[in-house]
C-alpha cells in the first residue's frame, strides 16, 4: 500500500489560484461588464478650487439626443465618508465646491461619446472663494474655511507628550533637528476606477459592482446615499485591478453611477479616465515635518520631538486616522520614551488624500531614519550600530499601550547586513557610490475596525457537499495581494488537502459573509485567522463522521488529507466515503470561523490619539540601498536593493516575496520621481507620463530575505507583508545618497533636476569654505 | 463615416462594419467582446493595451481599427495550445509575474511579441521590449524572471 500522507502547502512557493483567469485574460474587471442596454455614466467635474454654487445649469446637456438623464447635487443631499465621525462628503457637490475636479453632475447616456457631449454642455456659475493650495495658507489666521464646523480648516490636530521630553534632551549627548518634506503621491493603481449600477425598479433593488478594496463600506454608503434599505442592495466586487489604499474608501463614482441607474430605471457603467483616476486618487498627503532627536554617545535615543503637518485636500476622507497614525506610529519599532508629537491635517483645495500602502507611517519614518543616520554619523556609529542600541525586547507594551508580541528586527538587521556585505564594502565604492540603510515597520490590521458593531473582526464560512470539494466563503476582498490564495491555503492545509480540491468564492453580498475588507494588511492576519478555524471545525466534523463509519474513537482519528483512519493498520475511508457519511447528518454541511482581536491589542485609552496604531502584530523591515549618483546629470541608479521582512511565518514564499519586492519598488517611486503637482488646483501630473513610475528599465533587483519571528497570534506565526517594507527604501535611498556624494536630501522626491542643484550648491560651499577659514 | 474592417482576428477571418474614428483597443473590446486587452490609461502611457498586428507588439489605444485591415492582429485570448497556458502565460503564472492581472495582458503580448521574433533575448533586450510597459504591483522583479522562464519554456518547444 502507498503511504498516504496529508498534502502541505504552507511555506511554500505557491502561484495564485487565480492566476491561469489573469494570464489568459479571462479575469473581468469592472471595465469589462458588458450588458445589453447598459448606458455610459460620465461626471462634470468643477473647473474651480472654491467657490460657492449659484446655479448648475443641465439644460443644454439634457437636450442632447441619446442623454437619458442627468444628476446633480440636488439629486442627493446625503453625505458620506470612510470614517462615522467625518462624513462631510456629497457624491455630487452642493452649495459649495472645493476642489477642481469635485464632481457636480453626472449624464448617462446611450455611449460614451454622448455622455461626453452632454459634459461639455453643463454649466456651472459659481460666487469664487479664495482658494488654498498649501497647508500653511489654509492655516493662516484669516483664511476663508472650506468647511463651517472645521475652525482654521483644521481637520484634526493631536497633540501628545509621553515621558518628558525636557528631561529626554536634558540627558542626549547629541541634538539634532531636521525638516523635512515629501510630495503627494498617488497609488495609480493600473486599473481606472469604476463601476457599474443597475437598478431593479420593480423590486426596488440596486446591484452595484465596484472596483473596490472594501464592498463592505460600498454597500454601507449606498443605502446611506440612496436612502435605500441594506437589504435591497447588492455589491459585487469583479477581479480588482491593485488598489493600495485608494479603494478602501468608498469613492463618489460608485455613489454617482447608483444615483443615475435609479433616475433612469437601468443600468448604467461609469469608467473614469486616468486623469479622473488621479484627481479621485485619495493617496498620500504633502507631509511637512518638523523632527528633534535626542541622541546618546552610543547611539540610545533619549527623547523625540516630531511636528507633523499634512495637506489633506478637500474632505477629510481618511485624514483624522493618517494624522493619528503618524504619531502613534513613532513607537513599536524602536525602544522610545520621552516622545512629544504635534500633527495638523489641514483642509486645502486640492482633491482629498486618504490611506495609502504603508497609511500614515512612511513619510514620518523617512524622517526619522534620515535624521538618525545623520547623527549616526556625527556620533562616529555605524548605522546599523544605532538601530541595534535602541531595539525593543518583545513581548512588550510601548509607552503608549501598542502590544508587541514578536519582534524580527534584529534579524532583519544581521540579514541585510550580512548579505549587502555591507561591513567589507561600506565606504569603499568609489566616486558616486553608496551605501544607506534604514528600517520599517506596520501593522497587520487595525485591532478596532472601523465601524465597531461588536461582531468578530473576521467570518469565514466553509461549505462542502456532495461533489466532495470545499467551498470557502468570504467576503476578503482579492485586489491582487493574493488574499483568495491564502484562504485556499490554509483551509487545504488544515484538511490535509491538495488545493485542487478547495475553492474560494468571494466578493458578492448576496453569497458571502461580511468582511471588513482589504486594508490595513488586516486580510492574512484577521481573516486567516477565521479561516484557520473554520477548516478546524470542519476538520472536527469530518473526524466525528469518520470515527462513526470505522467504528473508532475520534480522537483516535488519524486525518490524512485524502485518507481518515483509526491507526496506522488500518485502511481507513476516503475522503469521499467520509464526506457521504458526514452528509447523514446535516445534509450539506456548512462551517464557520471567527476571529476577533483581543482587548489588550486595542491599546489604552490614557492618551488621545496616542494608541491608534493597534494591532496584534507588527511586521518590521531592514533595507540595504544601493546607488550610483551621477555627479555631471544628477542622476541617481538604484543599482541593487537588499530588504529583509518580518512576516512572522511566509504562508506563501511567492507571493510573500512579490508583496516585499512591490512595497519596496512604490517606496523607490515615491522617493525618485512621483508627485502629484498642482497649478491653481489643477492637478498638472495627472497621467503617467508627468506622474513618473518607475519603468523596468528604472528599477533594480530587489533581493527578498525572509524572517519568521512566529507572531504566537498570527495564523500559522503570520502577520502580514504587503506594507512594511516600503517606507524604509526612502530613507535607505537618501542615506545611500548622502554616503555617496556627501549631500542630504530632505525633500521627496530626489529628482535629478534636484540632486543637480544640490550638488553644485555643496560645491560652492566647499569652494568657499577654505577662503572663509583664511585658506591656505 | 464606416468602412468594412477585415482581419485575421486571433486566428479567425472576421468582417465588421466599423467607424472611421474607432480605436483598434475599442473595437476588440466592446464589438469582438474580447476584453482581456485592458485600457489603462488616457492613450499610449500604460502598455496594458498591447496587442500583436503582424507579430509586432502594438499599442491598440493608438492604432485605428481601421489601420489593421487585411492583418494578422493577435490578443491575450489568442495565446495557448490545447487548452494549456503558452510559455509566457506559464512564466507570469508560475512566478508571479502577475498580481492584481491588469496590466498581464499588456505584459504577455510585448514579451509574446519578442520571444516571437527572438527566442533567446539578451536582459537588456527583455527590458527594452517591455519599458513602455507599466506594473504598479510587482517592482517587475519577477516580471523579469517570468519572461526568462518563458524563454527556457519556449526553448522546450512550449509555444510563446
Amino acid at each position: 500500500m502507498n503511504k498516504v500522507v496529508p498534502a502541505h502547502n504552507i511555506g511554500s512557493y505557491v502561484p495564485m489560484i487565480d492566476g491561469p483567469e489573469k494570464v489568459s485574460g479571462r479575469a473581468k474587471y469592472t471595465a469589462d461588464i458588458l450588458q445589453p442596454g447598459m448606458l455610459a455614466g460620465r461626471i462634470y467635474r468643477s473647473p474651480c478650487s472654491h467657490g460657492e454654487i449659484v446655479a448648475v445649469d443641465v439644460s443644454e446637456a439634457l437636450k442632447v439626443p441619446g442623454v437619458m438623464a442627468v444628476v446633480t447635487g440636488a439629486d442627493c443631499d446625503k453625505t458620506f465618508g470612510v470614517l462615522p465621525v467625518a462624513r462631510s462628503e456629497h457624491p455630487l457637490a452642493r452649495d459649495k465646491v472645493r476642489y477642481r475636479g469635485e464632481p457636480v453632475a453626472a449624464v448617462a447616456a446611450v455611449d460614451d461619446n454622448t455622455a461626453r457631449e452632454a459634459i461639455r454642455l453643463i454649466k456651472l456659475t459659481v460666487r469664487e472663494l479664495p482658494a488654498y493650495y498649501t497647508a500653511k495658507d489654509a492655516l493662516a489666521p484669516d483664511a476663508t474655511l472650506l468647511h463651517e464646523k472645521k475652525p482654521g480648516n483644521i481637520e484634526r490636530d493631536v497633540l501628545f507628550e509621553l515621558g518628558s521630553t525636557a528631561q529626554g534632551f536634558a540627558e542626549a549627548d547629541l541634538v539634532r533637528e531636521g525638516t523635512y518634506n515629501c510630495a503627494e503621491v498617488c497609488q495609480n493603481q493600473m486599473e481606472m476606477h469604476a463601476a457599474v449600477a443597475e437598478y431593479d425598479a420593480v423590486r426596488d433593488r440596486m446591484t452595484v459592482h465596484a472596483s473596490t478594496q472594501v464592498p463592505y463600506y460600498v454597500h454601507l454608503m449606498l443605502s446611506q446615499i440612496l436612502d435605500m434599505e441594506m437589504s435591497r442592495i447588492r455589491v459585487i466586487k469583479p477581479h480588482v485591478g491593485g488598489g493600495f489604499g485608494c479603494r478602501t474608501e468608498t469613492l463618489n463614482i460608485e455613489l454617482i453611477a447608483a444615483l443615475l441607474a435609479r433616475k433612469v430605471n437601468g443600468t448604467v457603467r461609469i469608467v473614469t479616465t486616468r486623469e479622473e483616476t488621479f484627481i479621485t486618487h485619495r493617496g498620500r498627503p504633502e507631509t511637512d515635518i518638523k523632527l528633534k532627536i535626542g541622541m546618546r554617545k552610543d547611539g540610545r535615543i533619549t527623547a523625540v520631538e516630531c511636528d507633523c503637518d499634512q495637506r489633506g485636500g478637500a474632505h477629510s476622507g481618511y485624514g483624522i486616522v493618517t494624522i493619528l497614525y503618524s504619531g502613534s506610529m513613532l513607537y513599536a519599532i524602536y525602544d522610545l520614551h520621552n516622545v512629544k508629537y504635534l500633527g495638523k491635517r489641514v483642509l486645502t483645495n486640492t482633491p482629498p488624500c486618504g490611506a495609502f500602502r504603508g497609511h500614515g507611517t512612511v513619510d514620518i519614518r523617512f524622517a526619522f531614519e534620515s535624521l538618525i543616520d545623520q547623527m549616526a554619523a556625527e556620533l562616529g556609529l555605524d548605522p546599523f550600530a544605532v538601530r541595534r542600541a535602541n531595539l525593543l525586547k518583545a513581548p512588550t507594551f510601548t509607552d503608549n499601550d501598542l502590544m508587541v508580541n514578536s519582534y524580527g528586527l534584529p534579524e532583519c538587521l544581521d540579514w541585510v547586513e550580512k548579505e549587502s556585505a555591507w561591513k567589507k564594502r561600506k565606504g569603499i565604492l568609489g566616486k558616486g557610490k553608496g551605501l544607506g540603510m534604514a528600517c520599517s515597520h506596520y501593522i497587520s490590521g487595525a485591532s478596532k475596525p472601523v465601524n465597531w458593531t461588536g461582531e468578530p473582526h473576521a467570518t469565514v464560512k466553509i461549505k462542502l457537499d456532495f461533489d466532495g470539494s470545499i467551498v470557502v466563503l468570504s467576503g476578503a476582498a482579492d485586489i491582487g495581494q493574493g488574499s483568495t490564495t491564502i484562504l485556499a491555503q490554509t483551509v487545504a492545509e488544515v484538511l490535509g488537502l491538495d488545493l485542487a480540491r478547495v475553492r474560494v468564492v468571494t466578493g458578492d453580498s448576496e453569497v458571502v459573509p461580511k468582511d471588513n475588507g482589504s486594508y490595513s494588511s488586516r486580510v492574512t492576519f484577521m481573516v486567516g485567522n477565521a479561516a484557520l478555524e473554520a477548516a478546524r471545525n470542519l476538520k472536527a466534523v469530518l473526524v466525528n463522521a469518520a470515527a462513526r463509519k470505522l467504528e473508532a474513537r475520534p480522537e483516535d482519528i488519524e486525518c490524512l488529507g485524502e485518507i481518515y483512519r483509526a491507526g496506522a493498520q488500518d485502511k481507513g475511508a476516503t475522503f469521499d466515503e467520509v464526506v457521504t457519511e458526514a452528509l447523514k447528518d446535516t445534509g450539506t454541511i456548512t462551517v464557520t470561523g471567527n476571529y476577533s482581536t483581543i482587548p489588550e491589542s486595542h491599546g489604552g485609552k490614557k492618551y488621545r490619539g496616542a494608541a491608534i496604531g493597534g494591532t496584534m502584530g507588527y511586521s518590521y523591515s531592514a533595507q540595504v540601498v544601493e546607488v550610483s549618483v551621477d555627479e555631471e546629470t544628477g542622476v541617481v541608479t538604484v543599482d541593487k536593493v537588499w530588504v529583509a521582512h518580518d512576516c512572522g511565518r511566509a504562508l506563501n514564499r511567492l507571493t510573500v516575496e512579490g508583496q516585499v519586492q512591490g512595497s519596496v519598488w512604490m517606496g523607490m517611486g515615491q522617493a525618485m520621481s512621483e508627485e502629484a503637482a498642482y497649478h491653481e488646483g489643477l492637478m498638472v501630473t495627472a497621467n503617467m507620463l508627468d506622474y513618473r513610475v518607475p519603468t523596468i528599465q528604472d528599477s533594480p533587483p530587489i533581493e527578498v530575505g525572509i524572517i519568521e519571528s512566529n507572531d504566537p497570534h498570527g495564523p500559522f506565526g503570520a502577520k502580514e507583508a504587503g506594507e512594511g517594507s516600503l517606507a524604509a527604501f526612502l530613507p535607505g535611498l537618501t542615506n545611500a545618497i548622502a554616503d555617496a556624494i556627501g549631500v542630504r536630501f530632505n525633500d521627496l522626491p530626489v529628482t535629478p533636476d534636484r540632486v543637480f542643484e544640490a550638488i553644485a550648491k555643496y560645491k560652492r560651499t566647499l569652494e568657499k569654505s577654505p577662503k572663509k577659514n583664511g585658506g591656505a | 463615416m464606416a468602412r468594412l474592417l477585415e482581419c485575421r482576428l486571433n486566428g479567425r477571418d472576421r468582417t465588421d462594419a466599423v467607424a472611421d474614428n474607432i480605436l483598434l483597443l475599442d473595437y476588440l473590446r466592446e464589438k469582438a467582446g474580447l476584453t482581456g486587452t485592458k485600457t489603462g490609461c488616457d492613450g499610449g502611457e500604460c502598455g496594458a493595451c498591447t496587442v500583436l498586428v503582424d507579430d509586432r507588439a502594438t499599442l491598440s489605444c493608438l492604432t485605428l481599427a481601421a489601420t489593421v485591415h487585411g492583418k494578422r492582429v493577435d490578443t491575450i485570448e489568442s495565446l495557448g495550445v490545447d487548452g494549456q497556458l503558452s510559455a509566457v502565460q506559464r512564466g507570469f503564472h508560475e512566478k508571479l509575474g502577475s498580481q492584481c492581472g491588469y496590466c498581464t495582458p499588456g505584459f504577455i503580448m510585448a514579451s509574446a511579441g519578442l520571444l516571437r521574433k527572438n527566442p533567446n533575448p539578451t536582459d537588456v533586450e527583455i527590458l527594452e521590449a517591455l519599458g513602455s510597459n507599466i506594473c504598479r504591483c510587482t517592482g517587475y522583479v519577477k516580471i523579469i524572471e517570468a519572461v526568462k522562464f518563458a524563454v527556457m519554456l519556449n526553448a522546450q518547444g512550449v509555444p510563446p
